[in-house]
C-alpha cells in the first residue's frame, strides 16, 4: 500500500492540530494558587514573630507548618485537587514538595514498608533532591573560590 | 474452513456467534451515557479488595460470571478464555481466571485487546479448535496511574490531548451455536509507528495504526464505508479520531458519519472534565459488550467494523527516547 503521508508531515500535522492548553488561565490559576499558599506562609511567619521568636526560629517553624499543612491534605485527599487547578502555583511551593513525597508514600504503602513506601518515596521528590543537592555544592565551590580571589 | 482475502484478511466461515456480553465500569463510566446499558456500575474504587490490581482482576472476574450467566453456557462449556488488560505481566487477566479452571491465554495488545481477542477467539472456533471461547479484557484508572503516571493524591495537571483510563471490564462470549450478531470476517493490524513520542497523546500514536487497518480491511474485502453501519474504533478520543479523518481522506476514503469512538462515547467529555475522551483496554471492552450487542439485538445495527486500537507504550523505552508504535485490529459484526 502507498503510504499517503510521510512519518515527518504526520508529526507536523499532530503538532499543529493538537489542541494547547490554556496558556492564560493556566498562568492565572498558578500565580492565584502559588500566591494563596505563600499569603498563608506569610500570616503563620507573622503570627510565629508576634510570639517573639527570633529569626531562624520564625524560619523553621514556618517551613515546618506549610510542610505538615502540605502532607495533611494530600492525605485528606485535598491537595491532587489544588494541584489540578494551580499547576506549578501548587507544586513549586514547599507543600507541593511535600505533596510529591506523600503521595507515592501512601500510594505504595500495598507494596510493604520496604520496597514500597521505602523504595518508592522519592520517586518525585528524587530528581529534585539529587539535582538541588548538587547546584549547592556548585554554588559552594564557586563561592568558596570567589572568596578566595577577592 | 477460515480463508485468506486479499492482504491481511480472514474470512470466517462458520461466522462464529457472539453470545452474549457483559460489562462491569467503575463509579465515572457509571455517571456517562452509556451508563444504563453496562451489567453493574461498582461505586468502590477498590471493588470490595485490598489493592487497585486485585479490584481490576475482580472486575474481570465478575464479568466473565455475568456473561456466561446470560450465554446461558456453564465455565465448563468454555473451551478457552483469551484475555488481557494493560498491567505489566497482564496482571488483571490472570489474576482473574487463575480459579477459573479453564484453559487460559493471555493476551496483550495494549487497548487493542478485545478485538485481537474476539479475532482469535473466532478463528479458533472457525478452525474446529474450541466450540465456546470467552474473550475478555479490563482497564482500571488506578492501576493504570500507578503504573504509567504518578500516584493518585499527586498534584498535577494533564495536558489538553491525555486521555482518562476507564476503570471497566468487558466480556463477551463466542460460539459455533445459538442467537446473537456473527462475526464474519477479521482483519489483524500490523504494528505502525509514525514517531509521535509523547505518551500524553496517545488518540496521534494509535489513528495512524487505525486508518492502516480501515484501508487495508476495505481494500481486501472491496467494500466501501457505506457498506458498514458503523467503523466504531477502540480509544482514539477526539483527537486521535480528528487525525483518523486526516489520514482517511488522505487515502481516499470518507468516513462521513459512519465513524466513532468508543472513547467518546462513555463519558460526556464536557461535563466529566475529560478534555480528549478515555482509553484503556476496558473501554472498547465494555462498551462493545454492552452498548453495541444491545443495538445489535434491537435491530439498530446490521454491520459494524469493531477496531480496538492499541498504543504499545512502553514506558521504559519511551524515556529512553524511543517513539510509541500503534496496532489496531478490526472485527466484522454482523446481525
Amino acid at each position: 500500500m502507498k503510504k499517503p503521508i510521510s512519518k515527518h508531515e504526520y508529526q507536523k500535522l499532530v503538532e499543529k492540530k493538537a489542541p494547547g492548553s490554556h496558556v492564560v488561565r493556566n498562568l492565572f490559576a498558578a500565580f492565584f494558587t502559588g500566591g494563596l499558599i505563600c499569603t498563608v506562609g506569610q500570616g503563620i511567619m507573622m503570627l510565629v514573630k508576634s510570639f517573639g521568636a527570633d529569626k531562624d526560629t520564625v524560619a523553621a517553624v514556618t517551613s515546618i507548618t506549610m510542610i505538615f499543612l502540605g502532607a495533611f491534605l494530600t492525605g485528606i485527599n485535598v491537595y491532587d485537587e489544588i494541584g489540578k487547578f494551580g499547576g506549578a502555583g501548587a507544586s513549586v511551593p514547599i507543600t507541593g514538595f511535600s505533596n510529591s513525597i506523600v503521595s507515592p508514600a501512601m500510594e505504595f504503602k500495598k507494596e510493604g514498608y520496604v520496597m514500597g513506601v521505602g523504595a518508592k518515596m522519592f520517586l518525585i521528590a528524587g530528581p529534585v533532591l539529587v539535582y538541588g543537592i548538587f547546584a549547592s555544592v556548585v554554588a559552594g565551590i564557586v563561592y568558596f573560590i570567589w572568596k578566595q580571589v577577592m | 474452513m477460515a480463508k485468506r482475502l486479499g492482504q491481511q484478511t480472514i474470512v470466517l466461515d462458520k461466522q462464529p456467534i457472539v453470545l452474549a456480553g457483559a460489562a462491569i465500569v467503575g463509579r465515572k463510566e457509571g455517571d456517562g451515557p452509556l451508563a444504563k446499558y453496562f451489567d453493574e456500575v461498582v461505586d468502590d474504587e477498590y471493588a470490595g479488595e485490598k489493592t487497585f490490581e486485585a479490584a481490576e482482576s475482580r472486575l474481570m472476574r465478575d464479568a466473565f460470571i455475568k456473561a456466561l450467566e446470560k450465554s446461558g453456557k456453564a465455565a465448563k462449556d468454555i473451551n478457552v478464555i483469551l484475555s488481557g488488560d494493560l498491567l505489566n505481566q497482564c496482571t488483571a487477566a490472570s489474576y482473574a481466571f487463575r480459579d477459573s479452571d479453564t484453559p487460559y491465554l493471555g493476551l496483550f495488545g495494549a487497548c487493542s485487546t478485545m478485538s485481537e481477542s474476539m479475532l482469535i477467539g473466532s478463528i479458533l472456533i472457525d478452525s474446529g479448535a474450541a466450540d465456546y471461547v470467552a474473550c475478555a479484557a479490563s482497564s482500571h484508572f488506578c492501576s493504570a496511574e500507578r503504573q504509567f503516571r504518578f500516584p493518585l493524591e499527586y498534584g498535577s495537571q494533564r495536558t489538553p490531548t491525555a486521555q482518562w483510563t476507564v476503570t471497566g471490564a468487558g466480556t463477551v462470549i463466542l460460539g459455533k451455536d445459538g442467537q446473537g450478531p456473527r462475526i464474519t470476517c477479521v482483519t489483524p493490524g500490523k504494528i505502525i509507528d509514525e514517531g509521535i513520542k509523547d505518551a500524553n497523546n496517545m488518540g496521534a500514536a494509535m489513528s495512524p495504526a487505525a486508518c492502516d487497518t480501515i484501508v487495508q480491511h476495505l481494500q481486501d474485502t472491496g467494500r466501501s464505508v457505506d457498506d458498514y453501519d458503523l467503523i466504531l474504533t477502540g480509544d482514539l478520543g477526539s483527537f486521535g479520531s480528528a487525525m483518523l479523518r486526516e489520514l482517511t481522506v488522505r487515502n481516499h476514503i470518507d468516513l462521513k458519519s459512519k465513524h466513532n469512538d468508543c472513547g467518546m462515547m462513555i463519558f460526556d467529555l464536557a461535563r466529566q472534565g475529560v478534555d480528549c475522551g478515555e482509553s484503556g483496554c476496558g473501554c472498547s471492552a465494555a462498551v462493545f459488550s454492552a452498548y453495541i450487542l444491545e443495538q445489535f439485538r434491537l435491530g439498530l445495527l446490521k454491520r459494524i467494523l469493531f477496531i480496538a486500537t492499541g498504543a504499545l507504550l512502553s514506558p521504559t523505552r519511551t524515556q529512553q527516547g524511543e517513539t510509541i508504535p500503534g496496532i489496531a485490529h478490526a472485527v466484522c459484526v454482523e446481525a
